[in-house]
């Protein structure tokens, strides 16, 4: 039995310890937003924030995630208001959508580091993350909107 | 309880679901909640997707719409989503012509049911197929809201008008939603009553055009969305095949589970016996968990004797079609006019060049994957998929079952990209369900496995030449095109008869039959039947329009250096809109003048000819009609690429693209699929491919198939040329010109002509190599 904390609730799971994160996520707590895409942590579609870090949930063994906390998209902000969602949809950033909910909690991950990021800082960490319909264009606009949001909420709050 | 969590339990409670088997959330109170998403497996999809569906008392005029008592309008979208928000685009058609409050609209996404007719979402062809029908059926429902509207009022109908969900006379309106409380209406109409209703003129248009927020968009941003992939049920096992080692003509020779069964959740193997000849040789391995069916199936040791195609190689295939375009006979001809024999045997001047283009693999990010169970006597397959008229008959052979008694429930797509017109994943799942008394499975396929067996764009060879008299004037044209043929193999009774009545794939060919004036042409589609033998050839983005301007717009460009023409100029020459390329209506009117006119407005725009550029970056222009001459979206592309020439890497440092679609339903759906078609056409010009290696695909994952990514994406300027013709098709178009325009823009730059795709550096720097030593 492994505990851990999901979107802030303490949960717990009884699967085998090498059992990926994600398919514990899917299938056995039932957080469908998270994503499998290529299996092998190169597409970023299964990304989750563990312990507040962008993590590839699909080569994250559930056994190295006892006691930690772990945020799905699901999980971002309750009402689904978080400044990246909120500028994904201003943006109109998905297509097919299925990378999305991986290009938004990376995208999370990269403004806690780079409040105010440039083209290369966006690309040396969105780099990881494939979006299959091209919506590369999009997704730095609304990385640059969500950033310039937060910075507003900050110098506001 | 958050916004997500009420969904799920409204979702659970209908479908009364209880704990999950693992997986429990401890709250507070130390009660066990279990949170879900997956779909109710009898509610079909509906956006927004907190909306409420119309209950009781609904009027449906037609069965594209409904108007529910409380004014919600509920449209029927038989087209899959996966990415071009097709719902939305179509519902904005009819609720424009209903004169509906936009905010009331919902759409649904509909399982199958032979009322839909043609269940098909391909060939860009959505908004084009569905543009009279769904004008039609708005103006049916208008009609009679504003008659009944009108009786609620005690006026006339002349003296009424519909805006905006409400029927006015003069300053006292009612609204749709108490049209239909009050008066109940239950007219109806046939499609000839339909067909004969008034609609509205362009001018009148207050939806179709305007800037509209996607109704899917917001539930793919916070989890929510449903695709394939998610759907659960309960009791459901989970499945992954074992693949054989050729796509056809593998036969199982042993299955030993000795290493799987010591997998924990490993529950059986099952040798596929399939009617429908779509899985041959595959296995199957069932387990309690996902994870556990991977591992299961990585430890299952089976025995196949292989089939013929073990050891084809993409060479192999590509040598192939050399052969068959030197054959003088053989394949179907798209155009075969009088006197291009006499045009190439009085010719003075013959100008030729070939062309090649590598495999290309979807990669949709969503691997294959469909859940299927026998419930109350009815196969029930849930999974995303294109073509639902092409495969459920597929599924119900390989069940032994009538077609009235499957049904394939839809779901969102993780990408479509044409993979899914293919539904060949559907059916292991209809035969695994089947083998365990119609109990529910869900069949995944790995990344490898989606890979190993895609449905991929096949390699392909093509020759263009044309005869020329002693002025070098052109004087007829020819163009041979060898490729597997996905519509052969896998629609046969689509495919198009050519002008020798011998049936052809319009999808192997369409793009070489060009809106230019070169005198009398043969176009002809050659059925590599050494690729069709080796996999299972597929329709991919643009299909054949991806990969036939790859040659003919790269050949005007050789051929206009050759001559002396400016490239620019000598298309423009080209494009005279006479005889057969005049267009007509209401899908080409204007023809090739309006393709003249895209690529004039581009050339504007791109500054081509006119701007100075640093040394080894040109820009290189390239013009299609989109996808196919019955839909013609005029396009002209232009890229602006740099040569590095110490490593021979291109690099496109922005695309500029101009189209005429006729009139834009939704303007930033339409600028997002043209964004998205247009690095599509940069991945494959210069990013991805793959090649066939011992028959089968040497790419597994991306640690070798790299498509493009966010660090690549050049600047991009589109711009859609305003229109009040009937609307193309946008989905593809984007794709078609840019392979060409960067083989063009390198040969501006650097001099070099590359002649197969992808365009790899060490091309380049043979290339170099070359020039430098002639």
């Amino acid at each position: 039995m492994i505990k851990f904390k999901l979107n802030g609730r303490d949960v717990s799971v009884d699967v085998p310890e090498d059992t990926p994160l994600l398919w514990a996520l899917r299938d056995d707590l039932d957080q469908t937003g998270t994503k499998f895409g290529c299996g092998v942590g190169q597409c970023g579609a299964c990304t989750v924030h563990v312990g507040g870090r962008a993590t590839r949930s699909c080569i994250t063994p559930i056994s190295s995630v006892e006691g930690a906390e772990i945020t799905t998209i699901e999980g971002l902000h309750p009402e689904g208001e978080h400044p990246v969602q909120v500028a994904w949809r201003d943006i109109q950033v998905p297509q097919c959508g299925y990378c999305q909910s991986g290009q938004i909690m990376q995208a999370v991950s990269l403004l806690k580091d780079y409040p105010d990021p440039t083209d290369e800082e966006i690309d040396g960490v969105m780099g990881g993350s494939l979006c299959r319909c091209m919506t590369y264009v999009r997704i730095r606009k609304a990385i640059k909107k969500a950033a310039a949001a937060m910075r507003e909420e900050k110098s506001n709050g | 309880m958050g916004k997500l969590e009420r969904i799920a339990a409204r979702q659970d409670r209908a479908a009364g679901r209880g704990p999950t088997r693992r997986g429990v959330l401890l709250t507070g109170l130390g009660s066990a909640f279990m949170f879900g998403f997956a779909r109710d497996a009898s509610a079909a999809q509906t956006y927004p997707q907190n909306a409420s569906l119309p209950g009781n008392g609904a009027f449906e005029p037609t069965v594209w719409c409904s108007i529910a008592p409380d004014g919600v309008v509920n449209v029927n979208i038989i087209r899959a989503e996966m990415g071009q928000h097709i719902g939305t685009a179509l519902a904005r058609i009819i609720a424009d012509e209903m004169e509906a409050d936009w905010d009331k609209v919902r759409i649904t996404y509909v399982d199958t049911d032979p009322k839909w007719g043609l269940m098909v979402t391909g060939g860009s062809w959505s908004v084009w197929m569905t543009w009279d029908v769904f004008r039609q059926a708005g103006a049916a429902a208008r009609t009679v809201l504003v008659e009944e509207g009108a009786k609620l009022l005690g006026t006339s109908p002349a003296n009424c008008i519909a805006r905006s969900g409400r029927v006015i006379a003069g300053n006292r309106s009612v609204s749709f939603g108490d049209i239909v409380s009050h008066a109940r209406p239950t007219r109806s109409f046939s499609p000839d009553e339909m067909a004969k209703l008034p609609l509205k003129p362009h001018s009148e248009r207050r939806l179709i055009g305007k800037e509209v927020k996607a109704l899917d968009i917001p539930s793919k941003t916070d989890g929510t969305a449903i695709y394939g992939i998610d759907a659960k049920l309960e009791g459901m096992v989970y499945a992954r095949p074992k693949l054989p080692p050729t796509r056809y003509g593998s036969k199982v020779v042993s299955v030993d589970d000795t290493e799987a069964k010591k997998i924990k959740g490993y529950i059986r193997y099952i040798v596929l016996e399939d009617p429908s000849e779509t899985v041959p040789g595959w296995v199957a391995v069932l387990a309690s968990t996902y994870p556990a069916a991977i591992r299961a199936t990585d430890a299952l040791k089976v025995t196949w004797t292989p089939g013929k195609t073990a050891n084809v190689s993409e060479k192999d295939i590509i040598e192939h079609g050399r052969k068959q375009i030197a054959e003088k006979t053989g394949g179907s001809c798209v155009f075969n006019d009088d006197g291009v024999d006499e045009a190439f045997s009085s010719a003075k001047h013959v100008f030729e060049r070939t062309y090649t283009c590598a495999s290309v693999l979807h990669y949709q990010l969503e691997p294959m994957n469909a859940l299927a169970r026998l419930q109350d006597g009815k196969w029930e397959i849930h999974c995303g998929n294109q073509w639902q008229s092409l495969f459920l008959p597929v599924i119900a052979k390989a069940l032994q079952v009538k077609e009235t008694d499957v049904v394939m429930r839809s779901y969102l797509l993780g990408g479509g990209f044409g993979r899914r017109l293919n539904g060949d994943y559907a059916v292991p799942a209809a035969l695994i369900s089947k083998a365990i008394d119609g109990k529910p499975v869900k069949l995944i396929l790995t990344r490898s496995d989606d890979m190993q067996f895609d449905s991929f764009r096949s390699p392909s060879i093509q020759t263009v030449r044309v005869a020329m008299d002693d002025q070098k004037a052109l004087k007829g044209w020819q163009h041979h095109a060898s490729a597997g043929w996905p519509t052969g193999v896998m629609a046969a009774a689509f495919m198009e008869k050519g002008a020798d009545g011998k049936p052809y794939d319009q999808f192997a060919i369409a793009g070489a039959d060009h809106w230019y004036d070169v005198g009398p042409m043969r176009v002809r589609a050659l059925d590599n039947d050494l690729a069709d033998a080796t996999f299972r050839p597929g329709w991919l983005r643009s299909v054949s329009s991806g990969w036939t301007p790859w040659a003919h717009e790269a050949f005007l460009d050789e051929l206009a250096h050759e001559l002396g023409h400016e490239p620019v100029e000598f298309r423009l020459s080209l494009l005279t809109a006479k005889g057969r390329n005049a267009g007509t209506a209401p899908d080409s009117v204007g023809g090739a003048a309006r393709q003249a006119n895209v690529l004039k407005r581009l050339v504007e725009k791109c500054g081509y000819g006119k701007t100075q550029l640093p040394k080894d970056t040109a820009i290189g222009i390239a013009t299609t009609f989109g996808q196919e001459r019955a839909m013609p979206t005029w396009t002209a592309g232009a890229v602006q690429v740099h040569v590095d020439r110490k490593t021979g890497a291109v690099t496109c440092q922005k695309i500029w693209l101009v189209l005429d679609a006729g009139t834009i339903v939704d303007p930033d759906g339409a600028m997002a699929q043209t964004e998205g078609g247009a690095l599509w056409g940069l991945s494959m010009a210069l990013f991805e491919n793959t090649e066939i290696e011992n028959g089968n695909v040497r790419d597994r994952n991306l640690n070798t198939y790299t498509p493009l990514r966010i660090t690549d994406i050049p600047e991009m300027d589109i711009e859609f040329v305003a229109s009040t013709e009937k609307p193309m098709g946008l989905g593809e178009p984007g794709v078609t010109t840019i392979g060409a325009a960067i083989a063009n823009g390198v040969f501006n730059a650097v001099g070099v002509r590359l002649r197969h795709q992808p365009i790899r550096p060490a091309d380049v720097l043979k290339g170099l190599s070359e020039k430098k030593s002639a």
